[in-house]
């Protein structure tokens, strides 16, 4: 199911995400039980003694009394109260179970939500292994791994539903999670808290990989970007590249030192462009950049009016950013 | 049931004091403005628990003007309810003073206010402390406006003859409002400038 | 008569409706003009005219929507379009029509159900309309020149703030709240002084039909919850127009402020929405079941209950936020627990079914479904009171199908139920049933499958207030059903109206109670007179119609004949407990004044818009002019002496 619908939240794949879906399920059964029984009581509560409408004087019998129905309150009340209990005690105990994660984690990673994507920095207490990325966060299997979550502007909310629930990112004020995979994969997450024009494509995802894997992709990001290289086509696309896409991105090693967009040191390591919108291919590269208010209007990534032989230099560039 | 409200006994014809619709319309602007001044005070409270102690100016608010002020406001309500008194047994001049006492010691808190307010070093725009002060002492300073200018509608009312023993529903109608406009300054009051040293 | 007019004891006779006593009051009561009528059934009809309208506008962009959403990848809207769809379509559905629809009803029907001749304050009942209709207008004015609200009903900061959203869109719909605001707090207020005082004699509060019950209880909390809203907008007004900071953390104050403030009021205003509306199903249903309701005094008792409660339980649209573990807790808990009120009424109408002896007619069929998509609406609430279970719903279209639930299901079902009901009291004619019952089944059919698939696509994970989605995330089938189902529920609509203005133009006469009711409105001609009443009846029970069937209580409940009041526009208020009779009131008649002060207050809104200061001073003048003019003490109403040289 998580491959035909990648956002579902009844499968779980993280420690928090397996409470409760059993809890979800469990609310489900209750609510569609209860709604069939109120559902039938009243059709056959209807259909026992009703009569038709016909549009004469006499259509309505006489008012009788029969009988106080209180017993119905009394009884249908006292069973959903009981159920209800249930479903409290049952809910605070799956929050109790949630609330921490089962080991103190070891890895933080901040994740800053923008208009609209998301920025990753990778903490750590040697400062040479702080880096940053941005719309796909790596995370090893296993262990949990501390979220801190920012917002650099509205507010926006982080979800990975195969994986746990949602927590707002809202300026001001810094909101702490976690993250447990249980399985390896690559999970999908978005935006959930509206915050305009794009918030529809605010994905990102989250790979879960096992942990020396997940150190092999830490130590490949570390990796800055040459700033000349023998290549002279390549040479051309850098120094476009950082004219033209400098003032908003980075790439390391290079010139390239804007924060306002998302870090492209290593953006060919992605499966995704734009927010998780586009799987990463060389079309969608050159679509992307060619004409990004097409694919995301109201995106803060002007169309710049790059011609023909610019854009290809350009994505030629940033096809060597492995 | 019907036979306590069939008997035939003389009612009351139109406005008699609290009686009144207008009396019980009153009391509901009274619970909504209430209403409103408790959410203007819990997002002074919310925001300062936010901040802590160094969100507050360096110079608390003094009770240099404010203590009196407070007086004056309390006495004004002391004098509006002197004249309903008098108007209840029927003496017109007593209403006539007492209104017009309070109304003279509202005008005069409005005018010591303007003075709190321009010696102030920050403005309603320097910090949400700034535009929380300015704002919630706005808002009551608006109260009082209003409740002036019902206070001066009744005393044109009273100089005009309109009331007599039986027939005053406006004077408890509109008193009761300066009444709570001063209850209100009392909350504001407390909170503003006697909070603070309280932390 | 003793004490000059200071008072009177009235007569008491048997007077029929055309009697020359009933001729007279007539001329008395009569509107004189369109624009100055203080008429409560007038005014009640006008509001739900209106509501309507604005029911038809919301519908109408959700079907915009709906053909944007129909299939993934859709260009049919810009997001900005969209975006301003979704804000303004939840701001009229939930704003501009289902409260006020309510209103309408509780207009209309409370004089008659209370055996008064009008509302306590006739002419806030005529201001609380205008400036409806104005709030209304100011803030499509917004949305018809591209500047209508754009960051959803609930508006959250700072998106809401200038420096992202520099347009006029949120100043618009900040002011045009407020005013609503006024609207919505004097009409309350006018309810809750209308139950508290202007009941017929011996309609102790232990006889007050349950939908006087549902509009007196959410009338006490707008006035404590409206001004929660009204400020959070004015805050919001003020940060972007006065450079204030109240919500920009730049200037020391918090986003979530608003959030509190939002939620403090928009969590009561739920039950504001539904609450008369569960009312006029426990009044309705109950005739076509042909016996009293079940458990008046517990479904009585669970409707203000819900209403306290629902003061306790705004965080749970805040679960997301980062609350600490006890708060979140404590308000789940609460959130449980506010089910079991519904679930009172839940059984009390299942019992009144089971119980009596149903007729189906079409009011019975909006009525009878109502409860079931009452559960469905109160079941997916009951689920996202989970915390950890919430934290996956929230803000995904689970949660779009619960409001939905709540709002078509609890409110538009038990209004067009009441519209069935109603209508012959209205204006005097009869709704067909045959078409009836095809717009029931369309809008029945149509709805459902239109909502309950969505619940499946929130569980599969589609957020809320996306403009488009991609491909192949499991809600591109669930999507097209939704759209194909709101056409239907759309047809459904359109077969009503053509029910409803070949009611109009051809209906069968209704006589003063087609269907057999119980309370006062069916004892008056269809549709009743200027008066309502020719004599103030003397209530003995809950169902004074009913009584020779019921014997409910020791005495009978006198209808014919009681106090005759016909000293010019009078009505009787009682005492609030008891009911006993306690003043004649001097009733106001026709004043231009609502309609000048709306109109002033107009004037101040649009300036503040525009920043035109001394325009928007100018206007505030004219109100505080109006309402002096408005108030000045009159002799003829009783409010000075008449003993002045």
């Amino acid at each position: 199911m998580i491959d035909q619908a990648p956002l579902n939240y009844l499968q779980a794949f993280g420690i928090k995400a397996d409470k409760v879906v059993p809890l979800i399920w469990g609310l489900a059964v209750i609510s569609i039980i209860v709604v069939v029984i109120v559902s039938v009581l009243v059709l056959v509560g209807a259909l026992r003694r009703g009569r038709a409408f016909s549009p004469n004087p006499d259509a309505m019998p006489p008012v009788e009394r029969a009988g106080s129905g209180l017993p119905w309150i009394t009884i249908g009340v006292g069973l959903s109260t009981l159920v209800l209990i249930a479903a409290m005690v049952w809910t605070v105990a799956t929050m109790a179970a949630i609330n921490r994660p089962s080991r103190q984690p070891d890895l933080t990673i901040e994740v800053r939500a923008h208009q609209w994507w998301w920025e990753a920095r990778y903490l750590s207490g040697d400062p040479s292994r702080i880096f940053r990325t941005a719309n796909e966060i790596h995370i090893p299997v296993g262990p949990p791994v501390k979220i801190n979550l920012a917002s650099s502007d509205v507010i926006h909310s982080f979800w990975v539903p195969a994986i746990g629930g949602k927590l707002d990112a809202i300026p001001g004020q810094t909101n702490a999670t976690w993250l447990e995979a249980r399985k390896p994969g690559t999970y999908r997450g978005q935006c959930t808290e509206y915050c305009g024009l794009q918030h529809a494509r605010m994905g990102f995802v989250v790979v879960a990989e096992p942990p020396d894997e997940f150190r092999a992709w830490w130590d490949s990001q570390l990796r800055a970007q040459a700033s000349s290289g023998p290549h002279d086509g390549l040479a051309g696309g850098r120094q476009l590249f950082v004219q033209r896409c400098g003032a908003c991105h980075t790439v390391r090693g290079t010139q390239a030192g804007g924060i306002m967009g998302p870090d492209l040191t290593h953006v060919m390591s992605r499966g995704t462009i734009a927010a998780g919108t586009l799987p990463n291919t060389t079309a969608n590269l050159a679509g992307w950049i060619a004409n990004p208010q097409t694919i995301k209007p109201g995106s803060l990534m002007p169309n710049i009016g790059l011609s023909g032989p610019e854009l290809a230099s350009i994505r030629a560039y940033v096809e060597t950013l492995k | 049931m019907s036979d306590t409200v069939l008997t035939n006994r003389p009612l009351p014809v139109g406005s008699v004091d609290r009686r009144a619709a207008g009396w019980w319309g009153m009391l509901t602007l009274i619970l909504t403005e209430a209403a409103l001044f408790v959410y203007l005070l819990f997002s002074y409270y919310y925001i300062a628990l936010q901040y802590g102690r160094s969100w507050l100016p360096n110079e608390l608010p003094s009770f240099r003007l404010s203590v009196p002020n407070t007086a004056m406001l309390l006495l004004s309500s002391v004098a509006v309810w002197w004249g309903e008194r008098g108007i209840k047994r029927g003496r017109r001049g007593q209403l006539v003073l007492g209104l017009a006492i309070g109304i003279l010691l509202g005008i005069a808190f409005v005018g010591v206010q303007l003075i709190e307010w321009s010696e102030k070093t920050f403005t309603i725009s320097t910090s949400s402390y700034g535009s929380l002060y300015f704002t919630v002492t706005g808002f009551h300073m608006a109260h009082v406006v209003v409740g002036l200018i019902i206070l001066i509608a009744l005393l044109v009312w009273a100089i005009l003859n309109y009331f007599d023993s039986k027939r005053h529903a406006p004077v408890p109608i509109g008193s009761v409002y300066w009444h709570f406009v001063d209850v209100v300054w009392l909350c504001v009051f407390t909170t503003f400038y006697v909070t603070p040293y309280l932390s | 008569m003793a004490g000059g007019s200071y008072e009177r004891s009235p007569r008491i006779e048997t007077l029929g409706y055309d009697s020359p006593t009933a001729e007279m009051l007539e001329t008395i009561w009569k509107t004189k003009s369109w624009f100055a009528t203080v008429d409560h059934k007038e005014i009640g009809r006008r509001y739900i005219v209106t509501a309507f309208v604005f029911l038809i506008l919301g519908g109408i962009e959700a079907l915009v929507m709906r053909l944007q959403l129909a299939r993934p990848e859709s260009a049919l809207l810009t997001p900005e379009q969209y975006n301003e769809l979704f804000s303004t379509h939840g701001m009229t559905m939930i704003f501009l029509y289902a409260s006020p629809i309510l209103s309408g009803f509780s207009n209309f029907l409370f004089p008659l159900l209370l055996g008064s001749r009008d509302m306590a304050f006739p002419r806030l009942n005529a201001f609380s309309y205008w400036v409806y209709l104005a709030a209304g207008i100011f803030m499509y004015a917004g949305f018809a020149i591209g500047a209508g609200p754009n960051d959803g009903w609930f508006n959250y900061t700072p998106y809401a703030s200038r420096p992202f959203n520099p347009g006029l869109n949120m100043d618009f719909y900040a002011l045009g709240m407020i005013l609503l605001g006024i609207s919505t707090t004097v009409g309350a207020a006018n309810f809750v002084v209308t139950v508290w005082r202007m009941r017929a004699p011996g309609m102790s509060i232990n006889r007050l039909p349950i939908m006087i019950w549902g509009t007196f209880t959410v009338s006490f909390g707008n006035l404590l919850a409206v001004p929660a809203v009204s400020l959070a907008f004015l805050l919001l007004w003020l940060d972007r127009n006065i450079g204030t900071h109240f919500y920009d953390i730049a200037g020391e104050g918090h986003p979530l402020l608003w959030q509190h403030l939002f939620w403090i009021f928009a969590h009561p205003w739920v039950y504001v929405i539904v609450l008369p509306a569960m009312g006029m199903v426990s009044d309705g249903l109950p005739v076509f079941c042909r016996r009293p309701l079940v458990g008046y005094t517990a479904v009585a008792l669970s409707t203000v209950a819900t209403m306290v409660l629902g003061f306790g339980v705004w965080l749970h649209h805040m679960f997301a936020v980062g609350l600490p573990f006890m708060a979140v807790s404590f308000f789940s808990g609460a959130s449980f627990v506010i089910t079991i009120p519904s679930a009172v009424a839940v059984f009390a109408w299942v019992a009144t079914i089971w119980t009596g002896r149903p007729v189906f007619t079409v009011a019975f069929l909006y009525f009878a479904s109502f409860i079931a998509m009452f559960v469905i609406g109160g079941v997916s609430g009951f689920m996202t009171a989970a915390v950890p279970a919430d934290l996956q719903f929230t803000d995904t279209y689970f949660v779009v199908a619960h409001i939905h639930y709540v709002l078509i299901g609890i409110n538009v079902f038990a209004v067009l139920g009441a519209v069935y009901f109603w209508f012959p009291k209205m204006t005097g004619k009869m709704l067909d049933e045959k078409l009836g019952r095809w717009a029931f089944w369309f809008i029945f059919a149509g709805f459902n499958i239109a909502f309950l698939p969505m619940h499946l696509t929130g569980l599969m994970g589609m957020p809320r207030r996306i403009y488009t989605y991609p491909a192949h995330f499991g809600w591109d089938a669930l999507n097209l059903i939704t759209s194909i189902g709101s056409f239907i529920l759309a047809v459904g609509f359109l077969l009503f109206l053509v029910n409803v203005f070949q009611g109009l133009r051809s209906g069968r006469p209704a006589g003063p109670n087609p269907w057999q009711g119980p309370t006062l409105e069916w004892s008056t001609p269809s549709p009743p007179p200027s008066y309502n009443f020719a004599v103030i009846p003397i209530i003995a029970s809950r169902h004074p119609l009913w009584e020779d069937r019921l014997q409910e209580g020791p005495g009978q409940s006198s209808i014919r004949r009681g106090f005759v009041l016909d000293h010019g526009k009078e009505a009787l208020a009682s005492t609030t407990l008891d009911g006993e009779p306690d003043l004649i009131v001097k009733m106001p008649e026709d004043s231009y004044a609502p309609l000048v002060v709306t109109l002033a207050i107009t004037l101040g809104f649009v300036s503040l818009l525009l920043h035109w200061w001394w325009i928007a001073g100018a206007g505030l003048s004219g109100v505080l002019l109006g309402v002096l003019v408005w108030l000045w003490p009159e002799p003829r109403l009783g409010q000075m002496t008449e003993r002045r040289p």
